[in-house]
């Protein structure tokens, strides 16, 4: 498909990057376009006696187009926080709520298909089935979405356009994240949520990676959530918020987001 | 002490219970029926040989017009005779209180001392009749069960042409009847068909045989070879109208019984055959994905130190603790099955005793047998364990490569969507696999359709011999041969529609150096109640010359049409001639051979003489012709063909529901075992895969199409397979049921085909299901954060 024709299609969905632009500018507690909140969300697991308190009332809302930089160490709570926005976990207490939706009364199927409309995941292990190449990975998740991007167009888009008909075992791990990318996208998500995007990359393809998920959020305008441990990834970020023992301790606004090509670890 | 292998082999036991389950369950209906059958054969075995010693059952018999007494001294010098029994044999019409039909009864003569002599009887109830009373009999214990008779009942014979009432004084036993069948039948039909012995003299007197025998029944050293013995018998016996002598192989009872035993034995090696086969799969894939999966633990034991062997030997006791389950499980489902089987024999095989037993033998061998299935089972996984090298057992397995398969650039395959790629793509990956999930399948449905092959041939001979040969609705047989007007009073009872003589001649018949005794029938031309078929079940007319031989027949003798046999009447004035055979009869039942009444008539110069007729009655006037039957002197026996027939669907419906039953559950276990294993082990090595597309917003229904996709096309493709399996072992069993007696017809019906198909689809689907709810159990959260 043309570029053309796809940008049409895209601007038909995306607000415009002005009012995207706004949303940065605005507070946390009042930013009138998030399209995710989170309410004294609370998560206490129970390993055998011991009650561990993953999250400690959190609340936080995320706007439409935003990049986010969840920060913190391992165990901090952050993979917690992504799991229960991403519908895959269910708080113990607090309320999750996107759009118009109470996600936290959700049922199983309904959290399914809020993960199937609206959600793209990116693993840390990229996650793709070894039998299907490229092109079908993507194809996969197109099958099942209402209102798709060509699949071809999406892997054109993070630069794998000659890579198409190759397995997962024919690729290399960076061209696998980025398959797992374009899957990710192809549905045109509301929300991207990226665990450890680059935790098991190198740095050079890592780095690529980054440019893969910064120019998705600018052209695409999904709310792009990352989790990372990784500090110097946050200057990529609209905003960093950094989870400390199950809670925010620190929330940071840039009012420019450095670009990935600059950023070093 | 339990060692920390040992318990880490519980564990892996306990974990993978469902699939060890499955297995075991796989392997003990293998040995299940291996020792039901075995076990069942050895019972049965043993009850006749102990029955025949005991009992002193004979090892020659022959029949005969009738020679004096004195002629027994002859016959007890023949070398390697140690014992004769000469007594008189007679057939006779019975009329039994509550049986609306005339039953036919075997009156044979009692020693002076009925617990002497051959084929003693063992008296089950009552006592032995009193010497010189002629109304006293003993009768055969399932015949007087069947027909509600008791010590102190009685019943009606027409003994030589007088009607004399009998009474039954006790019931007994005999070894040259353990399978009590009326002459001619398949099925025992002990309403109609039983045996009476009563005094000698009484029975001399009302035949006419005082001083004289007309059967007689040898007993021979061990060492001595039947063949000459039966020479000098046939000798001796030819001047009083001896019909050839034979020995057990050919006596009725005897052969049935042996029959029974050939057919379990072939059973008792293929079926469990199928079922160790698939079990030692099943184990296969369990191991080859434990070691998958264990590697890191293998090459952390090999680090510690463990040797090879060791580690070698903690997967080869997985497999063998998966087939002792099985078996322990299967032995005793065999002893419970074998007891049952053995149930049903005594239904059909009359012994004082006939107990189920277990021997040690039966499950030691079934021991072994298990103990084999599973080293093969471990024998290639183990190696693979042991060849492991530690640092790369450390490392996680490389990831799994797929190639696009030449299938792909099928037109037709280019458009399916990505989830059948999947599908497919994972079948093609591990063709062997496929190929032996696809086999498992198809044994289970081969097995079904087997298991029904022999009611579906049963059926058709049925339709086909008496639809097509044997058209009348009663033959009634003259006590001596009779002239025209004998048929000509039988015509005139009344309900007979039609009655056409029959001529019945006993022969031998000889072509090279092969013969056979045997019946030639003289029917005539222009009858129609008694046809010969061609192959395409085709009515032959009769030739006016030369013999027809059921194809049977003329295998049996090497001989084919234009050769000419050599016929020897074993009756009457033992003509020899020779006629050339003008055709074969593909008849089902039975063997005979055929000629045109009238030519046969000339040729043996007593013109118009019967032997019988075939009758075509009317149903609404059949009481009455019944009682008249029972009351005419001269039949010797009246068959009704209403009545065979329904005692073979009797026995046939009863089998057939408890086969059915078994192979069913058998079945269903080999398809459960296969499906539900791989569909586990897929699970098992793609749980990551199934938990990310979950991840992604698959819902269940989505993802378990996946997972089970594979199987279901594989149980799609293993039916067709199956049910092709199924019919070639079918035709292979086809000569192991071409006998004299019968020949079971290659057919199965659609019945057939559409059950194995059903049971195979619903028995995976339950499979599939099984493991679809656990697909509700993936851990969507870890596979965030799982490698490969």
């Amino acid at each position: 498909m043309p570029r053309a024709r796809l940008a049409r299609r895209m601007s038909r969905k995306q607000p415009s990057i002005a009012r995207l632009n706004t949303s940065t500018q605005t507070t946390l507690a009042t930013r009138p376009s998030a399209i995710l909140a989170g309410r004294n969300v609370s998560k206490v697991y129970r390993l055998g006696d011991v009650e561990v308190h993953a999250l400690r009332g959190v609340s936080l809302e995320l706007g439409a187009g935003e990049f986010v930089v969840l920060l913190g160490a391992s165990g901090s709570g952050k993979s917690t926080l992504l799991n229960i926005l991403g519908g895959l976990d269910v708080p113990t207490s607090g309320e999750v709520r996107y759009r118009d939706h109470v996600l936290t009364t959700a049922t199983d199927r309904e959290l399914t298909r809020y993960r199937r409309e609206h959600v793209g995941f990116v693993f840390q292990f990229f996650n793709l089935l070894p039998s299907l190449t490229a092109l079908e990975n993507v194809e996969l998740v197109t099958e099942i979405a209402a209102n798709p991007l060509p699949a071809a167009d999406v892997l054109g888009r993070v630069g794998l356009a000659d890579r198409l008909r190759h397995f997962p075992a024919q690729l290399s791990g960076g061209e696998q994240q980025r398959v797992a990318i374009a899957r990710a996208l192809a549905k045109r998500p509301d929300i991207l949520l990226c665990d450890e995007p680059t935790g098991s990359l190198d740095y050079p393809t890592g780095k690529v990676v980054l440019e893969v998920l910064e120019r998705a959020n600018r052209d695409l305008g999904t709310l792009t959530v990352v989790i990372t441990h990784n500090a110097a990834i946050a200057a990529m970020a609209d905003r960093v918020i950094r989870i400390s023992s199950g809670e925010i301790v620190d929330v940071q606004h840039h009012a420019t987001r450095a670009r990935p090509e600059d950023l070093s670890w | 002490m339990v060692s920390a292998l040992h318990r880490a082999l519980l564990r892996d036991l306990w974990h993978l219970r469902g699939q060890v389950a499955a297995a075991a369950l796989v392997t003990a209906c293998g040995i299940a029926a291996f020792v039901t059958m075995l076990s069942a054969y050895r019972s049965l075995e043993r009850a006749r040989d102990d029955y025949y010693a005991d009992y002193r059952f004979a090892d020659a018999f022959a029949q005969l017009q009738r020679a004096p007494m004195s002629l027994g001294a002859a016959l007890a010098r023949i070398p390697g005779v140690t014992e004769i029994d000469r007594r008189i044999v007679e057939d006779v019409s019975l009329d039994v209180p509550g049986l609306a039909e005339p039953a036919t009864g075997r009156l044979i003569s009692l020693p002076a001392d009925p617990s002497s002599g051959l084929n003693r009887l063992f008296l089950r109830e009552g006592r032995w009749p009193r010497p010189g009373r002629a109304d006293e009999a003993v009768a055969s214990e399932a015949f007087a069960r069947a027909d509600g008779l008791a010590p102190g009942s009685r019943i009606g014979a027409i003994l030589n042409g007088r009607w004399e009432e009998l009474r039954i004084v006790g019931l007994a036993l005999s070894p040259e009847y353990v399978y009590e069948v009326a002459p001619g039948m398949l099925f025992p039909d002990n309403r109609r068909f039983g045996v009476l012995w009563m005094d000698r003299d009484a029975l001399a007197g009302a035949f006419g045989l005082k001083g004289a025998f007309n059967d007689l029944a040898l007993r021979t050293a061990a060492a001595s070879s039947l063949e000459p013995i039966i020479g000098a018998v046939d000798r001796l016996l030819e001047p009083f109208g001896g019909l050839r002598a034979y020995g057990r192989a050919d006596q009725t009872s005897n052969r049935f019984l042996d029959d029974e035993l050939s057919e379990i034995g072939v059973h008792a090696t293929y079926v469990p055959a199928i079922f160790l086969g698939v079990s030692a799969f099943l184990i296969y894939m369990l191991l080859a994905r434990l070691v998958a999966t264990e590697r890191g633990q293998i090459a952390l034991l090999k680090a510690f130190g463990y040797t090879n062997a060791r580690i070698g030997l903690h997967f080869a006791e997985f497999a063998l603790a998966v087939v002792t389950l099985g078996s322990i499980g299967g032995i005793a489902l065999g002893a419970y099955f074998g007891a049952g089987l053995v149930g049903i024999y005594r239904d059909y095989f009359h012994f004082p005793v006939l107990r189920f037993e277990l021997s040690a033998t039966v499950v030691g061998a079934a021991a072994l047998i298990a103990l084999g299935s599973a080293l093969v089972a471990a024998s290639t996984t183990v190696r693979r364990a042991v060849r492991l090298p530690p640092a790369e057992a450390m490392r996680p397995e490389p990831p799994k490569r797929y190639r696009t398969g030449r299938w792909e650039a099928v037109h037709a395959l280019r458009r399916i969507g990505p989830s059948a790629r999947v599908v497919l793509r994972n079948i093609a990956r591990r063709p062997w696999r496929a190929t032996l999930s696809v086999i498992g399948i198809a044994a289970a449905v081969a097995t079904l359709v087997v298991g029904r092959y022999a009611f579906d041939a049963v059926d058709e001979l049925v339709v086909a011999h008496f639809q097509s040969v044997e058209r009348e609705d009663a033959i009634v047989n003259l006590r001596r041969v009779g002239g025209a007007a004998a048929v000509g009073s039988l015509a005139r009872l009344p309900g007979v529609l039609r009655a056409e003589p029959f001529r019945s001649v006993p022969v031998e018949l000889r072509f090279a150096h092969r013969h056979k005794r045997s019946v030639l029938l003289g029917i005539p031309g222009s009858g129609t109640l008694h046809r010969l078929i061609d192959a395409q079940r085709r009515p032959i007319g009769m030739p006016p010359a030369g013999i027809v031989l059921t194809r049977k027949l003329a295998e049996m003798l090497g001989a084919r049409p234009g050769s000419r046999v050599q016929i020897e009447q074993l009756d009457g004035k033992r003509l020899r001639f020779t006629e050339p055979i003008v055709g074969v009869s593909d008849e089902p039942l039975g063997v005979a051979g055929y000629m045109d009444a009238h030519t046969l008539s000339q040729v043996l110069h007593d013109e118009g003489a019967v032997s019988g007729a075939l009758l075509q009655i009317d149903a609404a006037h059949r009481m009455a012709l019944f009682r008249a039957l029972e009351r005419t002197p001269r039949i010797a026996g009246v068959t009704i063909r209403a009545a065979a027939l329904q005692t073979i669907r009797e026995v046939m419906d009863r089998s057939f529901l408890l086969m059915t039953v078994v192979m069913t559950a058998f079945a269903s276990v080999l398809v459960v075992g296969v499906v539900y294993n791989s569909a586990r082990i897929a699970l098992s090595e793609r749980g990551n895969e199934l938990a990310s597309l979950r991840v992604l917003g698959f819902q269940r229904g989505e993802v378990a199409r996946l997972l089970l996709g594979e199987q279901a096309l594989l149980t799609v493709v293993a039916i067709p397979v199956g049910l092709g399996i199924g019919s070639v072992l079918c035709r292979l069993l086809v000569p192991v049921f071409d006998r004299e007696l019968f020949r079971l017809p290659y057919v199965l019906s659609a019945r057939t085909y559409a059950l194995a198909t059903l049971v195979t689809l619903a028995a995976a689907a339950v499979s599939g299901l099984l493991v679809a709810r656990r697909i509700d159990r993936l851990d969507l959260i870890a596979v965030l954060k799982t490698r490969e």
